[in-house]
């Protein structure tokens, strides 16, 4: 059980308005990411979920009823923090078991809860060490077990692995996924990531500047964007978007991804200069300054070996191509 | 410091000024112990010298002890400062949460009033707080030092403390309010412990300024129930003649309390000054 509605949810520090009416629907044992530009509300928004913040107006819903009355510990849920924010003066037990005792659970019910969680964090070793004793990666390992020892109808996560390094990050979202297969909970994801939103998510949320842009499965966002916005937000590197005069078209915008494009060297729509070129191995970006499309990136798959200076020619991919109007708003066809 | 970093003659150029300035600051106290232990007559031909086999004299302490209410009033002193300290600290911590965590109507304008006692000294309110002791009948009892004394230490306290509450993360208060922790067993078992040294830097610098005043025990509570060590020791100081024997071990003895005191805060206290500064 687990399902999560948002009516037309408001939200104004002072005069600021910052989340500008939300409406969401989310099933149980769905896992909903929230993306969008730093300082477009998504942490707000999962604040006003977990009640850590009220909202100006508007309705939250878990499992059906409203909650905005109720305080964050009855809501039933759980939230893991990007600071990990776990009590320090606790050892790893008494920080995952702290939020049982509170709720009156008995201690023997505790005691399996946390003997199941460590074990699917393997935090065995360390359950009598304090927050302080701990690397980065393990301190989020038990603030996700604080998290699943209270069995909540909802998980909260406020981009859990922001302060973590890349190998880790890779680790931790592994382990978050597989989280959310072994216990098929509703889990509502905040993150600025586009590989974290991309891999772990059944759908993505877009916000910008607190409204939602679109909602989608991952690959419907990439291979249908609703907008520009989103359009330019979910793939990396980022769409290229021409003026649509430049290339003889009635759109005002046309978009294309780097991915979606091939150079050749003779043969080609684009005649253009490479300005610059980044060797990934896995893959190669030249940015090319074309005569008619103007600068664009192209994402070249495996080694390719081109100097800056060199002359290509660019021909994107005939149906790859995304035609927005004046408003942003895709058009069709 | 690593080794690196360390340099010989950097470091004892910093030592021989720490030294040097630690001597300057101690010598006037090492002076008011040395001369308590002597004679009047060694007091006034060589203050400087230490207490030899014949200069050697415990007059000031036993007529300090002679005067039988002394006890008394190291009693009231220890009583006032601590209960003002406890209140100070409680009140001033709880305020600087409210301020600090709360957003409310009027928590800047709240925040500024509170500060104001910090630019404007509560001895110039002394006639008005003296018609309100009298008119609740507290005058002459440690109750009226205590709570002109809270009053004088919760501005700063608020003002230090909520700084530093500012510091304590969002993340953790807000993991508490979604286990179920009550915002006062936030307060009490996240918030303040991670406080801790700014409250003891709070602390000794409330406590102090309480110890050594003079003037409100003189105008408020100059009864010799409850009189403190500072008062008390005004007795040997007449206008004729000065007992400085009793006056020196009077004020040797006021020492020792809020150098336990001070000990008690000091590890804390260094944390609070430096992590300022560090950070
Ligand atoms: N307590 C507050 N008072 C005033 N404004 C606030 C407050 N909290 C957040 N805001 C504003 O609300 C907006 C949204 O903040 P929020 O923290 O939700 O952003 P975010 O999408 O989580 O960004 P990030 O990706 O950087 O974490 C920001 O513009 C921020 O300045
Ligand atoms: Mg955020």
């Amino acid at each position: 059980m687990g399902s999560l509605v948002i009516q037309n949810v408001q939200k104004s520090f002072g005069k600021v308005e910052v989340l500008k009416g939300i409406d969401l629907d989310v099933k149980d044992g769905e896992f909903v990411v929230f993306v969008g530009p730093s300082g477009c509300g998504k942490s707000t928004l999962l604040r006003i979920i977990a009640g850590l913040e009220d909202a100006s107006s508007g309705a939250v819903l878990i499992d059906g009823a409203n909650v905005i009355n109720t305080p964050p510990a009855k809501r039933g849920i759980a939230m893991v923090f990007q600071t990990y924010a776990l009590y320090p003066h606790l050892n790893v037990r008494d920080n995952m078991s702290l939020g049982l005792k509170q709720a009156g659970t008995a201690a023997d019910v505790i005691a399996t809860r946390i003997a199941s969680a460590s074990a699917m964090l393997s935090l065995d070793p360390y359950l009598a060490r304090r927050p302080a004793e701990l690397s980065g990666g393990q301190r989020q390992r038990v603030a996700i077990g604080r998290a699943v020892v209270r069995e909540p109808k909802l998980f909260l996560f406020d981009e859990p692995l922001s302060n973590l390094d890349a190998a880790l990050r890779v680790n931790t979202r592994l382990e978050i996924a597989q989280l959310h297969r072994r216990l098929k909970a509703t889990m509502i994801y905040v993150t600025h990531d586009q590989v974290e939103a991309m891999t772990l998510a059944d759908k993505i949320v877009v916000l910008n500047a607190g409204q939602i842009e679109q909602i989608g499965a991952p690959m419907e966002l990439y291979n249908a964007p609703a907008n520009e916005f989103v359009a330019g937000f979910i793939g990396s590197p980022k769409m290229n978007f021409i003026d649509g005069a430049r290339l003889g078209e009635t759109a005002k915008t046309i978009g294309v991804r780097p991915e979606h494009i091939t150079v050749d060297p003779a043969n080609g729509d684009w005649k253009g200069t490479v300005v610059h070129a980044e060797h990934l191995g896995a893959d190669t970006n030249v940015y090319l300054d074309c005569e008619k499309a103007g600068l664009i990136t192209v994402r070249i798959f495996g080694e390719y070996r081109v100097e800056p200076g060199a002359t290509l020619c660019a021909t994107p991919h005939p149906g790859k191509l995304f035609r927005f109007g004046a408003d942003g708003k895709r058009l069709a066809g | 410091m690593t080794a690196a970093r360390a340099s010989l003659g950097r470091t004892a150029a910093a030592h021989a000024i720490l030294i040097a300035y630690t001597l300057i600051a101690l010598f006037p106290v090492l002076l008011i112990v040395i001369n308590s232990f002597k004679s009047r007559n060694a007091i006034f031909r060589e203050p400087l010298m230490p207490p030899t086999a014949e200069t050697f004299d415990l007059v000031g302490y036993t007529t300090v002890w002679g005067q039988g209410n002394f006890i008394g009033y190291f009693g009231n002193s220890l009583t006032v400062t601590v209960a003002s300290l406890f209140f100070v600290l409680l009140f001033g911590a709880m305020a600087a949460f409210a301020l600090s965590e709360y957003r409310f109507r009027g928590n800047t304008m709240m925040g500024l009033y509170l500060a104001l006692g910090i630019m404007i000294p509560i001895r110039l309110g002394t006639v008005a707080i003296l018609q309100l002791m009298v008119a609740s009948g507290l005058v002459n009892t440690l109750t009226a030092l205590i709570l002109v004394y809270t009053a004088q230490g919760l501005p700063l306290s608020i003002f230090i403390l909520s700084e530093f509450m500012k510091q304590v993360s969002d993340d953790l208060k807000n993991a508490g309010r979604i286990d179920g922790l009550s915002e006062y067993r936030i307060f009490f078992r996240l918030v303040l412990p991670l406080v801790r040294p700014a409250m003891a830097t709070v602390a000794v610098f409330t406590m102090i300024p309480i110890w050594n005043d003079l003037w409100f025990p003189l105008i408020l509570a100059p009864s010799e129930q409850t009189k403190t060590v500072t008062l008390g020791a005004q007795i040997f100081i007449g206008q004729f003649v000065t007992n400085w024997n009793a006056v020196l071990a009077a004020l040797s003895l006021a020492i020792v309390p809020v150098l336990v005191l001070y000990l008690i805060f000091s590890r804390q206290l260094i944390r609070g000054i430096t992590s300022g500064a560090v950070k």
